[in-house]
């Protein structure tokens, strides 16, 4: 089973490079604006050459409106798994090293954030926050760092009876010094992989979330309101509903692959487990 | 194992517990007034007189901790309080949602089980075949589908297209109702299983008791049966719990898309409306339900795994 | 003197390998093996000895490059056998037990099943005959209260325990040949001398051949009529046991009995240390490429 971990490696680099560049050069890739050419008659017009994935209910460009959403789903996605990474190894690292009563805290912490599903949990913060980016980057931010956290701790814990780290005691470094520069060079592998995978959730839940209404307020585009619109008009215009969505799983599916072909790179044994 | 049960649910208290306090908290930070949402989006300017009345009537008038109090004296009695929109009590109203998640979220995971498994099965069973790599394409383009999207394809062509199933509602729990639902609800189960499955069948064909029951001289058929099902279902107990577990959360976007009467919708109609009490109390049967199932996993994994004991 | 139970000829193995042309491991291995006798195999790990045993049963994990020449066995040759009529050997006529015992048994069924399942197997039993059956071969290997242990689960049990649970399972249907793959390496000390000598009663009053698998020379001068010697995949010195002992020809047979500690002497002194050996040799000299191969019955 040696191709298939060189091929998610590739392809997973290959989609999200896609989507990356696509939302960077959005303006060069398409003339269309994705909000201000409403133009009611071009409404409802199929796949053209002018208009690569057809014009929405209101006669926006689909195609502009998916390239400009890009720029909203990965940077939600991205700087709300950064939090969720953040927040996760500073508890993880804290609690593995020192134990106690402080491990205690942070292990009652992640089970509770593990009981209550984080879409549930990020809906709430919604519902108190209101609509919008910040309120987004909080609410995806803060719900989904459990796993992070988790594996971070049992990482420090087999690794800090190792010699290397006892020596580092030994010869006087302070408990931060020792966490950040014994301890988390040696985990950033499984951490990467977990924030990987955890963008490509992170942009599932942006795009559920503006769905139902309460992410992204429109008109401005993201993927998840697209799909809201594209749902009252599914029957005339089903091209408003298969491009956004195949937005989100071209991206999802990018950073499962990538994070897939990491483990399995850092870790040729996960291979099998996948 | 009754007492084992018994002390793990009494554990799930604490942990509920911490759940209603956190979305308390999350919830008292809420920056405007309930009455003002209550009367009408806080459009209007209301009289001092009304907030304060609506306030009193609902007990917000008093300070935080003491309403935390009475919250969990009222959380001992099942008491989940009563609705701001219907004033109806908020116990009544999820009850009458809990048989139709239930419906969605078991139907959504008979389907996983009955295909992801042995799909994942047969996957392992020829590493590098053609159905292996379908199947692992297929299970990480499942897990990376936004389920409301597959839910909108399914709807597009076998409802609006096609006409051969209903598009949305719950059509008093017909099965004609239950299919596009589960389908889009079970599909990234699916694909976690048979993902799982494989990954568990391979680790289980790798290890040292296989090749002794292969110099004992089982069949395939036999060796499977004795050696490697029993030992595989071990390893995907967990992931299979975790996913039951999590189902009714899940559910929330796809009830929502389908106009489906659960759990989920009846969580998001009230966060549209901040519908406080209603919103905490799905939260809370959510998470109890997670609680439960772990609990019912442990227990499982206790039975099938003889490594385990119950203490 | 009757012919041989099982007469191996021109035993070459290729495996696959990732950088470059696939690597030979065994290369021309020819024995044969009497019945009732022990055999055994010695050489360092890598040898090329588990792989050609595991290739006899037919257990290899990955699919071999190369697999060329003859096992025969009663006329049949092993090597060229159909996957059905090979079952039908395995573990009924020729048996096989493992180093590692903490892991070879299943760890989620019941000792006595586990050991039951020859019977239903071989014998034609139901479940409900062969239970009784099973006991009877925990007692054999001397196992204590063998209808309690018959309901324990393997990790309930010591290793060498799980060893005699393996052995009992092997030698449930008296098999012809018993091949036991380094069968003490991984118990302790005391235990592994219990455990050979029970291989060695068992076999004796069913009348089992073994081929006796071992690193370790203590374990072949112990139990062994006939000894190989094997190093890169290749079988230098075939000899009675005590000429072998006594008289090595072979210089890496001289070296790994150099290596060995002799009784009453001081551990450190006048002893090669096996790294030394390894420095020692040359593997590419011409004398290494020179076997010693002796008839059977050659004088001690």
């Amino acid at each position: 089973m040696r191709m298939p971990f060189r091929l998610n490696l590739t392809l997973g680099l290959a989609l999200v490079s896609l989507v990356i560049l696509g939302a960077v050069f959005a303006p060069l890739l398409t003339p269309h604006d994705p909000i201000l050419d409403a133009d009611l008659m071009n409404s409802e017009m199929p796949p053209s050459w002018d208009h690569w994935f057809g014009t929405d209910s209101q006669g926006r460009d689909v195609f502009a409106r998916v390239l400009y959403g890009a720029r909203v789903s990965l940077t939600i996605g991205i700087v709300a798994q950064a939090i969720n990474s953040t927040i996760g190894i500073a508890l993880g690292l804290s609690a593995g090293y020192w134990g106690g009563w402080w491990d205690d805290v942070v292990n009652g912490l992640t089970n509770l954030m593990l009981a209550i599903p984080s879409l549930v949990f990020a809906l709430a913060i919604m519902a108190v926050l209101g609509p919008g980016v910040p309120s987004l980057l909080i609410a995806l931010g803060l719900t989904n760092w459990s796993w992070s956290c988790r594996i971070t701790r049992s990482a420090v814990m087999s690794l800090k009876s190792q010699g290397y780290v006892q020596a580092a005691r030994t010869l006087g470094y302070g408990d931060i010094r020792i966490m950040l520069t014994q301890l988390l060079p040696n985990i950033v592998g499984p951490v990467l992989v977990m924030a990987t995978l955890g963008i490509g959730e992170a942009v599932l839940a942006e795009a559920a979330l503006s769905f139902l209404g309460l992410g992204i307020r429109p008109p401005a585009p993201s993927w998840g309101n697209m799909l809201t619109d594209a749902r009252e008009a599914i029957r005339s215009v089903p091209w408003a509903t298969i491009f956004p969505g195949l937005a989100v799983f071209v991206t999802v599916l990018g950073f499962n692959l990538l994070g897939d072909g990491m483990r399995d790179w850092l870790d040729p044994r996960m291979q099998v487990r996948a | 194992m009754g007492r084992y049960i018994l002390r793990r649910l009494l554990q799930m208290i604490p942990t509920l517990l911490a759940v209603a306090a956190l979305i308390f908290l999350i919830f008292s930070v809420l920056p405007g007034s309930f009455a003002g949402t209550m009367t009408g989006g806080g459009r209007r300017a209301l009289s001092p007189e009304l907030v304060a009345q609506i306030n009193a009537q609902f007990g917000l008038d008093k300070p935080l901790p003491v309403r935390f109090w009475d919250y969990l004296v009222r959380l001992a009695q099942f008491d989940l309080g009563t609705s701001f929109r219907t004033r109806e009590p908020v116990v009544d109203l999820i009850a009458a949602r809990i048989w139709p998640s239930l419906q969605l979220a078991l139907s959504a995971m008979a389907l996983a089980v009955t295909v992801g498994i042995p799909l994942g099965f047969l996957a392992a069973m020829r590493p590098g075949s053609l159905l292996d790599s379908i199947t692992m394409i297929g299970a990480v383009s499942g897990l990376s589908m936004p389920q409301f999207w597959l839910g909108l394809l399914l709807m597009y062509v076998f409802a609006l297209q096609l006409g051969w199933l209903p598009s949305f509602g719950y059509g008093d729990g017909r099965l004609r109702n239950l299919i596009l639902p589960a389908i889009a609800l079970g599909f990234a189960p699916l694909a976690l299983l048979a993902r799982t499955t494989r990954a568990g069948v391979l680790e289980v064909m790798g290890s040292d008791h296989i090749r002794t029951a292969m110099a004992k001289g089982t069949s395939p058929a036999q060796m499977i049966r004795w050696h490697v099902l029993r030992n595989v279902m071990v390893l995907i107990v967990t992931t299979l719990g975790l996913q039951i577990g999590s189902l009714l959360g899940q559910a929330l976007v796809i009830e929502k898309l389908f106009s489906w009467p659960g759990l989920g919708s009846l969580m998001v109609d009230s966060v549209a409306i901040r519908d406080i009490p209603v919103v905490q109390g799905t939260i809370l049967v959510i998470v109890l339900w997670f609680l439960v199932i772990n609990v019912l996993v442990d227990v499982i994994y206790a039975v099938i795994d003889p490594r385990i004991s119950l203490r | 003197m009757s012919g041989p139970l099982l007469d191996i000829r021109g035993l070459t193995i290729g495996i696959p390998n990732r950088s470059g042309p696939p690597v030979q491991i065994v290369r021309d291995l020819s024995f044969d093996i009497l019945p009732g006798e022990i055999f055994g195999l010695v050489g360092e790990s890598g040898s090329g000895k588990s792989a050609s045993a595991l290739a006899l049963m037919g257990l290899n994990r990955r699919p071999l490059t190369t697999l060329r020449g003859q096992a025969l066995y009663g006329g049949q040759d092993l090597l060229a056998m159909s996957r059905r009529s090979m079952r039908k050997l395995r573990g009924d006529r020729i048996s096989m037990i493992f180093q590692e015992p903490m892991s070879a048994l299943n760890p989620l069924a019941r000792i006595g099943r586990q050991i039951a399942e020859m019977f239903v197997l071989h014998r034609g039993l139901s479940w409900s005959e062969a239970g009784p059956k099973a006991v009877e071969a925990l007692a054999a290997v001397q196992v204590p209260d063998p209808e309690g242990r018959a309901r324990a689960y393997p990790h309930q049990l010591s290793g060498g325990l799980r060893q005699r649970v393996m052995i009992a399972m092997a030698m449930a249907c008296g098999p012809d040949l018993l091949i036991a793959d380094e069968p003490t390496t991984a118990l302790d000390v005391t235990v592994q001398a219990e455990v050979l000598r029970l291989i060695r009663g068992l076999c004796e009053r069913q009348g089992t051949a073994v081929l006796l698998i071992s690193h370790d020379l203590g374990v072949i001068a112990q139990m062994c009529q006939r000894v190989g010697v094997m190093a890169n995949g290749r079988l230098l010195e075939l000899r009675d046991a005590k000429a072998l002992f006594t008289d090595p020809r072979h210089p890496y047979t001289q070296g790994l009995l150099a290596a060995l500690p002799r009784l009453g002497s001081r551990a450190t002194e006048g002893r090669h240390r096996l790294a030394d050996l390894d420095m020692a040799i040359d593997r590419d000299a011409p004398d290494f490429a020179a076997t010693y191969l002796c008839p059977r019955g050659e004088a001690a």
